[in-house]
């Protein structure tokens, strides 16, 4: 096995290419996990008739399965059920993101269960409205303490966006397996998309612990 | 200007009122005292709408906050309740602050959301208040940065902005350090001399108690055991109970 320098340089803008589509996957991926675990977590702590339950029961469902099999199962049974033609990089999009929702609201559920009553109270004493009571003082209190247990999961969502080539999004590694393919450097191509990932990982929970500590100062 | 008629209330076997009866004229300054335990706290949260009577009325400046008949379900927020519940404000043993907010958006905060207050307006009335109470200099200070007694006394100025015709103290300098002590008492004392609100104020501190209040209430197993003006209460109170309880404290 003999490590080729000028297939480095050579898969690079191809590798590139799939970085920054499993860059856009995760972005987009986090932003609907972190708004819809919001909405999930509301929805289940307002007691929501119906939509909480729903909620709940969808929630178990998505816990207990593979992300491969939701992924599979959105792309290939549910998006040509519907009709509507979805393509694999917003179906990757979708699943990863509602995935994550799953456990993100788990997440809020905590942060807003961490506020002493005593702020519920001292709302009530000054006869705030319910909605105001959310969004002036429980989750401005809540959402920044809980802002580095979501970035924690999107690191973890960015670990597992390859297993979004099983659907054929171009991602990083499948980048990698394409330009191994075609000029056997197979070698080269998963070493620097392993690179790439580690890289990537490690400077972001790096990012994600200064995070924690300053929250740990709130 | 406050009535509790018939309350009950318990906790399982633990029954903490026993058909109350209680009643406060306007303008009135009513010292509750009587060992842990005994409602003093409970008292206050029924009529902050905090916690609900098993039974009972409670009304408030002659609207009724409160009207449970056992074993009926309770709803916990009528609109009734919301409009009666804006004459009365709490200042909380552990302040119970916003700590993301300033002091002064502290104060703001109800103004604006309740009153629809405009920004401006708000801020004037803020600032009056926190003057006031002696905080003038730490306007924009955030709740963890100032001390306890600080922080009470922007409490005290976050409860006076929406004017309530009832104000409710729980042990509010139990939580401080003794030396803050005095500050906070001298704002509730200002607030007792120089306006015609009604105030229950529940305390351990007897010789303010003595001296702000016009009649104080003892408290024990549910009942009030013994009421009067302040000198008669702590200098020759009838009931062996309150001689006991006040002896007890007064050692200390
Ligand atoms: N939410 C609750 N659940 C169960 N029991 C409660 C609850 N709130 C109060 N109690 C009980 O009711 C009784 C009266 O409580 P309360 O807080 O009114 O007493 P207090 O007179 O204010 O006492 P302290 O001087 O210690 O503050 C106590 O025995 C207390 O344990
Ligand atoms: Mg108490």
């Amino acid at each position: 096995m003999v490590w080729d320098r000028g297939a480095v340089s050579d898969s690079f803008p191809l590798l590139l290419a799939g970085l920054v589509v499993t860059l856009e996957i995760t972005v987009l991926g986090s932003l609907l996990a972190y708004v819809l675990g919001l909405v999930f977590a509301l929805i289940r702590r307002l007691r929501v008739p119906v939509l909480n339950q729903a909620v709940y029961l969808f929630v178990e469902f998505i816990r207990s399965t593979p992300l491969l099999v939701q992924v599979f199962v959105f792309f290939w049974v549910l998006q040509p059920a519907v009709g509507l033609p979805i393509s694999a990089f917003a179906s990757g999009v979708i699943v990863i993101g509602v995935h994550y929702a799953c456990y993100t609201s788990e997440v809020y559920r905590a942060g807003i269960e961490a506020i002493p009553q005593g702020q519920w109270e001292a709302a009530t004493a000054l006869n705030l409205p319910r909605t105001r009571v959310w969004s002036g003082v429980i989750l401005p209190q809540s959402v920044p303490r809980v802002v580095p247990a979501l970035g924690n999961y999107t690191i973890s969502m960015f670990k597992e966006t390859p297993l979004l080539l099983a659907i054929g999004v171009q991602d990083l590694l499948n980048r990698a397996k394409e330009y191994g393919a075609e000029t056997f450097s197979v070698t080269e191509a998963y070493t620097m998309a392993g690179a790439f990932f580690l890289v990537i990982s490690y400077v972001a929970s790096l990012l994600v612990r200064r995070l924690e500590s300053r929250v740990g100062q709130l | 200007m406050i009535s509790f008629d018939d309350v009950d209330k318990s906790w399982g076997p633990n029954h903490v009122l026993k058909k109350l009866n209680f009643h406060v004229k306007p303008a009135e300054k009513v010292s509750i005292i009587g060992p842990s335990g005994s409602g003093k706290t409970t008292i206050l949260r029924i009529l902050m709408t905090l916690e609900n009577p098993d039974e009972g009325i409670v009304t408030v400046d002659g609207d009724e906050l409160w009207n449970v008949e056992r074993g009926r379900r309770i709803r916990r927020e009528t609109t009734q309740m919301k409009l009666t519940r804006r004459k009365i404000g709490m200042v909380f043993q552990q302040f119970n602050l916003f700590p993301h907010l300033s002091a002064i958006q502290n104060v703001m905060e109800a103004p604006i959301q309740v009153l629809g207050m405009s920004k401006n307006e708000a801020h004037e009335r803020a600032k009056g208040l926190l003057d006031t109470v002696g905080l003038g200099e730490h306007l924009d200070h955030k709740p963890p940065k100032l001390s306890g007694g600080q922080q009470q006394r922007v409490a005290i100025a976050r409860a006076m902005a929406m004017r309530p015709k009832v104000m409710l103290f729980d042990e509010v300098t139990s939580a401080l350090d003794p030396e803050l002590v005095g500050d906070v008492l001298d704002v509730i004392r200002d607030l007792a001399t120089s306006t015609d609100m009604t105030m229950l104020l529940v305390t351990h501190e007897m010789r303010f108690a003595e001296e702000i209040s016009d009649r104080v209430v003892m408290f024990d197993g549910g009942v009030a055991v013994e009421q009067g003006p302040p000198q008669k209460i702590f200098q020759d109170p009838d009931n062996e109970r309150t001689r006991r309880f006040l002896k007890a404290v007064l050692e200390h």
